[in-house]
């Protein structure tokens, strides 16, 4: 009968149809591991990583001034701060600027700090020799700890460009955290929890 | 729509509620999408009134921010997937079967589930503003990382989002299914009515980028519970991920919403002019062209994350070439148009509303598409004045068009002709009223989604509410014109409008009778 060569057209078409939307479900997972390689590939990556330095001329000519800050994303008290806010620096010149974090709690885990860059395309030109965000830190319950980070920035910097900002967020490394070797607490253990 | 009852000839079919919670009929389903649509179109429009009122001054008066922000969150999902989509799914179901010569819809069951799955969806949005800690804020995009750190109405709006996308697959399945198997015989792919050919598009559309939206509220909901960090920078995720995933669907998005409106206004427009569209085949390779190229834009949504340049360069281009067969649809319409023998009934009237202040959003497009001045305009009410102009003059009059336009085919009895002009002024004075003076606000720099403002934009946000409030009451007034036409219209012609030329018109009663084409026309000549 006609209906039932209809009936038989129609449901292979709704099985094709089915897998169309099933692999388009899996696309939009596939697209995790997609962007992390093109992320990786076009260098958005890169700013956990030490740079090369080709010119170390220093250009006395010219002051920039770089501006620092650091934050904390967590939800324990633990806060990190620039000891240096505001300082002049010449293009080229190595420069040396340190952050206090301070952990009060009775938590040690793990840390890692990202850095982001006002103006954003200023990163290029901020040339990281070492840096605690290289790498996690392991923060220990009570501490008080300096980091620091050492940088030239490049004299191919553009003329308008008279001030940068440095800015780190400070990340808690989840599954990281554990209970110090100070006494137990248990008001901000269940306050966590 | 109650009218079709009268013309129920089967004996088997349940009467009162039951009939429509088991109906199988595409009309009755139809007619259900609409009804639903216009409902949930109203509970979007009275939370863009509580928006417009708080705005209306400076200062906090009327609501708390939070709500505020479940506010704007709620109007833009109810809006997209309660109200403008269902509405054309609607049309789709009523119109499609009858412009093709099919007896039904390719899946009859399947098509009562895609419509049942939206009542529950519905009440889980509004529900969710029940829920400790009020519905999600985070805007109709649920950026991450906001959207981890949400109460429980969040997750509603999750689970909502999934069934919506469930129910729009299905449909979509079966809109493809109907018009690829079961058109009447002679009815070839380019002869069918272009309004059948933009749904053939949209399904498409829907089926490929409906499920990327659900695997992105799935990684959120998996963030949120399952420990996974897709989008949680401290466990090594990247919230621009979930941009990018988001507006892959995101761009198609605003396509499945314009193209079937881009359908009605190609049925409305030559049926009023007296003359075949112009350029058919065109409008149907522009219509293809602005469905591929939807794909491939996505990030001119997000110049502001960090694009490298080169990127940056390739989505601006990207998106000014969709102007491009946009401007060929636009010029086809006008052509239909040209030295016709014009009449501006209130269908034709919203298309002419469409024509001009759809084409003004694509203009604005054109700017916010330019990668410098998007990064001044990025969230501010310039963006929102721009997609209010495709979204409400161009979806929600062309679907006005459509209502007024196959009204008299559905129920058989005229709405009343001066009322709708009336209806179609109102709405269209009010809309202006409301939405261009948020271009200046915008471009004087007033940012989106915040329920406050400076002093300096306070004049201009008061002439928005007030066009705010008269749009809304406008469409109180479209309800009782509606329900005049099914109460006491006067009965139709057989055939109202003397330039309509597809099936539903030529070949078939008015009104339509409950099951139509049960043998298939021979269009073969």
């Amino acid at each position: 009968m006609k209906t039932t060569e209809l009936d038989k057209q129609n449901s292979h078409m709704l099985r094709k149809l089915i897998v169309v939307a099933l692999v388009m479900f899996a696309f939009g997972y596939a697209l995790v591991p997609l962007y992390k390689k093109i992320c990786e590939v076009t260098g958005v990556y890169d700013l956990i990583k030490p740079d090369e330095i080709v010119n170390t001329q220093v250009d006395e000519t010219r002051t920039v001034m770089m501006e620092f800050d650091a934050n904390t994303r967590s939800e324990i008290g633990w806060e990190i701060i620039p000891l240096d806010v505001r300082m002049n620096v010449h293009p080229g010149e190595l420069v040396h600027a340190t952050f206090r974090l301070t952990n009060p709690t009775d938590m040690s885990f793990d840390a890692q700090a990202i850095p982001s860059y006002g103006p954003q395309h200023a990163v290029q030109y901020v040339k990281k020799l070492e840096c605690f965000c290289f790498t996690q830190q392991k923060i220990n319950a009570g501490e008080t700890r300096e980091f620091s980070v050492v940088f030239v920035i490049d004299p191919s910097l553009p003329s308008d460009v008279g001030t940068i900002t440095l800015s780190y967020t400070m990340f808690e490394i989840e599954g990281t955290k554990n209970l110090g070797n100070q006494a137990f607490n248990p008001d901000i253990h269940e306050g966590k929890s | 729509m109650e009218a079709v009852h009268d013309h129920s000839h089967d004996h088997h079919v349940p009467t009162g509620i039951m009939r429509y919670v088991t109906t199988t009929n595409h009309k009755d389903i139809g007619s259900m999408y609409l009804w639903f649509s216009f409902a949930m179109f109203l509970v979007g429009g009275v939370m863009a009134l509580v928006i417009r009122a708080e705005l209306f001054q400076p200062g906090l008066q009327v609501v708390e921010p939070e709500f505020f922000n479940q506010m704007t969150t709620l109007h833009g999902l109810i809006m997209v997937f309660g109200a403008i989509m269902p509405a054309f799914v609607g049309f789709a179901n009523w119109q499609i079967p009858m412009m093709i010569g099919a007896p039904d819809m390719a899946f009859p069951r399947m098509n009562n589930w895609s419509f049942w799955l939206l009542p529950p969806a519905g009440i889980l949005l509004m529900g969710s503003l029940l829920a400790p800690g009020g519905a999600g804020g985070v805007g109709w995009t649920m950026y991450a990382p906001l959207t981890i750190q949400q109460g429980m109405g969040m997750d509603m709006m999750i689970f909502a989002i999934h069934i919506l996308g469930m129910s729009s697959i299905m449909g979509s399945i079966n809109i493809i299914t109907t018009i690829l198997n079961m058109r009447a015989p002679g009815m070839t792919m380019m002869k069918m009515p272009l309004f059948v050919w933009t749904w053939l598009i949209t399904a498409y559309l829907l089926v490929a980028s409906m499920p990327v939206l659900a695997g992105a509220v799935t990684m959120t909901l998996t963030d949120r519970h399952f420990g996974t960090h897709f989008f949680n920078a401290a466990g090594g995720g990247d919230p621009v991920l979930y941009q990018h995933i988001f507006w892959f669907f995101g761009h198609p998005e605003v396509y499945i919403i314009a193209i079937p409106a881009f359908g009605v206004i190609s049925e409305v427009i030559p049926t009023f002019a007296r003359k075949p569209l112009f350029g058919y085949p065109s409008m149907v390779y522009a219509t293809a062209s602005i469905a591929i190229l939807s794909f491939l834009v996505w990030a001119h949504h997000m110049y502001t994350v960090g694009m490298p340049v080169e990127a940056q360069l390739y989505y601006m281009f990207a998106t000014m070439l969709i102007a491009i067969p946009t401007g060929v649809k636009v010029f086809n319409w006008v052509a239909t148009m040209w030295k016709g023998s014009m009449s501006f009934e209130t269908p034709m009237l919203f298309a002419q509303g469409f024509l001009f202040l759809f084409t003004i959003g694509g203009f604005t497009g054109l700017v916010l598409a330019v990668t410098p001045i998007d990064i001044q305009l990025h969230d501010t009410y310039y963006v929102v004045a721009h997609f209010h102009y495709v979204m409400v003059a161009g979806a929600l009059f062309a679907a006005f068009a459509g209502v007024y336009y196959w009204l008299p085919k559905w129920i058989g009895k005229m709405y009343d002709e001066r009322l709708g002009k009336i209806h179609f002024w109102l709405s269209l004075i009010f809309f202006n009223i409301t939405f261009f003076v948020q271009h200046f606000l915008g471009l004087a720099g007033m940012p989106r989604r915040i329920p406050d403002y400076a002093l300096q934009f306070a004049d201009w946000n008061m002439v928005s509410s007030i066009g705010a409030f008269g749009f809304g009451l406008s469409q109180v007034f479209f309800l009782y014109i509606l329900l005049k036409a099914i109460r006491s219209g006067e009965k139709a012609p057989e055939k109202p409008w003397d330039g309509a030329s597809t099936l539903e018109w030529t070949h078939l009663p008015t009104p339509a009778p409950y099951h139509s084409f049960e043998t298939p026309p021979d269009l073969r000549n």
